[in-house]
This record gives C-alpha cells, structure tokens and sequence, in this order.
C-alpha cells in the first residue's frame, strides 16, 4: 500500500478567477493531515471560494491544488466521498425529512454511510431524533444547520471543509455541534486516521483557540500564516481592516 | 456503489420528491388537458383523424414536456443538490440517466392519462386494439428521446439566467426530429381506416432515442463538474 502523503492539502500558487477579477491569489499552504486551520478574513476575501475549490466544486483556474494527495481537478474523482462540506446553503432538499435527505445521501455515499446506524448516531448527535421525520423546509435555521452538519458528517470524512459552521446556533447547539464537528478523531465513527478541519470563520478567538494553524485572507491573497501563539492581535486587526 | 444504483437512488428521490410536492405531473397534465379541449372547440367539430390528430398529440406532448424540462433540475440549482452530488462518489452519467429516466416515466404517466382524454375528446374514431399498442409503443419510444433531450437542455438551461427561454430554444429544434418520425408512424394508425406503420420509423426513432442517451453519457461530465 502506497504511503499516505502528509499534508492534507496542499496549494502551490492557486489562483481562481471569476471573470476578469481574481478571487484567490497566488496562495501556497500546506496543511498537515489531522490539523485544525482557521481560516480567517473580511466578507469577500475568498474564504468561501477557497473552501469550494477544495472541496472539488471550483476549479482552480491556475496553479497547484493537491487535496488528499490528488491534484485537483484531474484527480477529482479520487476525493469524492472524502470530503464533508457544511457551507452557508445547507445542501438539503425542503421538500424531504431529516431522515429521507440522509439515506438519501447515504445511498450516494455508499458503504458505511447507508446504514441505519449511523444515520440514526448521527440524528442523535445533532439531537434531531424527535425531528427526524420533519421536512426540512418546516425546521428553522439552526435545525437546518444542524441537519446539514449531520450529512455533512455522514460520510465519515477525513476531510472536513466548514464555512461558519456554528452560524445561526443557539449556545447549546452550538457547543453540541461544535463538539462533534471538532477536531477528535475520526474514531468517533470507527473509522482511523485523524481528521483535517479548515473552518472559516468571524471569530479570531474562538479559531484561534481550537485551531493548530492560522490562514488569514484578504482581496483574495494570503495575508497571515502562523501558529496560533505567533499571531498577534494587530495581525488580526488587520487583516479586518 | 454501481452506476446502476446510483441511477435507481435519484430516480427513486425523483418520483419521491413529485410525489411529496407534486410539480412536473400536474403542470404537464393540465396543460394537455387544457390544450385537448381548446383543440376541441378551436377546431368546431373537434374530431380528428390521421396525421392531424398524430399532430396535434404529438405536439401537445412536446410542449408538455418543455414544461416538465423546465422543472427538472430546479433541485440541483436551487436547493444546491449539484454540489451535494459532486461531493459523492456516484457518476456524472447516472444523475443524467436518472434525470432521463425521471423525464420519461414522468411523460408515460401523463400519457397514461392524455391519451384516452385524446381519444375521447378528439379522434373521430376510436383507433382498435392492435392500432393502439402501436401508438402506445411510439409514444414510449418518442417520450424517451424526448427525455433523453430534456436531461440535457434541462440541465443547461438550469445553469444559465433565462431558464424559460433557453428550455424551448434549445429543445424545441432538437426534438423536432423525433416529433416528424413520430408523426409518420402514428398518422396512419389514426386514419378512420388504419394503416401500417412502416417499419423503418420504428428504426429511426430508436435510433434518435440511442443516439441523444449516448450523447447524453458524454457530456454527463461537462453537465455535472463544471
């Protein structure tokens, strides 16, 4: 069996444009497998674009973009199913419960993800059991958000994108959820192998505190890259202002 | 998980969700009906037969169909289901087939009902038994390649801004193929005093079925990743 690579993800110089203008600039990281980055900046610095192209939805339209250990977008196919993605649209159809969207993309995910039991774990960790057989159009926006973190989850992902994952939460889901999208190992599930975590984010202390990496976007460029104990708060200051 | 499973799980959500919030089927089926009884009356005596009854069902399909065209990717566009596919493992090809296979069994409901409103409402003569199997298996071999157009334009319709426009833009010229084939093969069966259906119709339509599936299998990346 061939070695795992060591970096998650890793960027040489990607750049992404819509249209004329330039969405990420020239960015070059590398993520180390198992590491939790927080990916901070202003409305509008790319964070977004960025979790989508590594997530396989955009493409990069230059530059290196090796994700699991596969160039992306050439090797696309060798990520699918190993990537989780909770982003501002949940990806869930209204018209479907809880439980008919996840064995739904359980069915797609296959393997271990179709199961009862784990869609079952799964509404009870994000304690939608009672609201299982809910449309999701009928659930408010936490519950929505709550229901696209399980199938988001679904697949066991070793690779999990998160766009403001805690947004529309009360204190208790979000502590709740934050503890099942935080960084514990994949085990919760019985799978190995530590899972990677990039999550954008508004919040520098609570990123800061649970992150092992600090990614910081500004106009689409790479404007901070540090260890959370190096960064400082003019450096957060800045990259907002 | 096999292509042919992926296929059967979207087609399963397909009808799923048509029958929680039903969309596609009404549209299409109030729109014949309504066309059948103008035709009814626009035509005064609204009884037909042959290539003009052929016609008028073949056509009243084709601009049902635009309308069920029109709806078939809404879920992938609106409710961000594209996204949530790509992050799968299953084909490109088997969502386009399943969208396909949706569209077409979509339209063989409908015309589990059209047809004998068709028949009543406007055939001067009710076609015999041997007649109508003939018709049911064109209209089985054109709804597919309508389908099999429709997962297509759908879903390039689906990605641009002017939805409506570009779903008979771009389906109405492809179909129209397939509508004159058809045409040719049910007009005599319609006939007060029935033909045969020449042989190298049925041919031809299974060809135009062959040829816009395969066609489909091959942009299913292009439609799907980017």
């Amino acid at each position: 069996m061939p070695d795992e690579p060591t970096d998650a993800v890793a960027l040489d110089g990607l750049v992404r444009r819509r249209g004329e203008r330039l969405v990420l600039r020239d960015l070059t990281l590398a993520v180390p497998r198992g590491a939790t980055v927080a990916l901070l900046g202003p409305n509008g610095a790319g964070k977004s674009t960025l979790l989508r192209v590594l997530a396989g939805l955009l493409r990069p339209s230059r530059g290196g973009c090796r994700v699991l250990g596969h160039a992306l977008p050439r090797e696309r196919a060798a990520v699918k199913g190993r990537i989780g993605v909770l982003a501002h649209e949940p990806l869930l159809l209204r018209d479907l419960t809880v439980r008919e969207n996840l064995v739904h993309r359980g069915r797609l995910l296959g393997g271990e993800a179709a199961t009862p039991a784990r869609i079952d774990a799964l509404l009870e960790a994000t304690d939608l059991v009672g609201r299982a057989a809910y449309p999701v159009a009928a659930l408010s926006r936490g519950l929505t958000q709550r229901a696209a973190a399980a199938a988001a989850l679904l697949g066991d992902p070793e690779l999990l994108l998160l766009d403001e994952p805690l947004a529309n939460l009360d204190p208790v889901a979000a502590e709740r959820l934050g503890a099942l999208l935080g960084p514990a190992p994949r085990s919760r599930f019985g799978a190995a192998g530590p899972r990677t975590r990039i999550v954008a984010g508004h919040d520098p202390e609570a990123a800061l505190a649970e992150s092992d990496l600090v990614v910081g976007l500004r106009g689409g460029a790479l404007a901070l890259l540090a260890r959370p104990a190096d960064v400082t708060d003019a450096e957060i200051g800045a990259l907002y202002r | 998980m096999s292509a042919r499973a992926d296929v059967r799980t979207v087609l399963a959500l397909e009808w799923r969700r048509e029958r929680r919030a039903p969309q596609v089927l009404p549209t299409m089926l109030l729109f014949s009906v309504g066309a059948f009884v103008l035709y009814r009356f626009g035509l005064q005596d609204g009884s037909i037969d042959g290539p003009l009854a052929a016609g008028v069902l073949l056509v009243t399909t084709l601009l049902a169909a635009l309308l069920g065209i029109g709806r078939l990717w809404t879920a992938e566009q609106d409710e961000g289901q594209l996204d949530a596919y790509r992050l799968t493992p299953a084909s490109p090809a088997a969502l386009v087939l399943a969208k396909a296979l949706a569209l077409w069994t979509f339209l063989l409901a409908l015309h589990a009902v059209a047809l004998p409103l068709f028949a009543f409402l406007l055939l001067s003569s009710a076609p015999g038994a041997g007649e109508l199997a003939q018709v049911v298996l064109v209209l089985v071999l054109v709804d597919l390649g309508i389908a099999a157009v429709g997962a297509v334009v759908g879903a390039i319709a689906a990605a641009a801004r002017s939805r409506e426009l570009l779903v008979p833009l771009l389906g109405v010229p492809l179909t129209i193929p397939a509508i004159a084939i058809a045409s040719e093969a049910i007009g005599p069966l319609l006939r007060a005093d029935p033909g045969v259906v020449d042989g190298r119709w049925w041919l031809a339509l299974a060809l135009y079925d062959l040829v816009f599936l395969l066609v489909g299998w091959a942009v299913s990346e292009g439609i799907v990743e980017d």
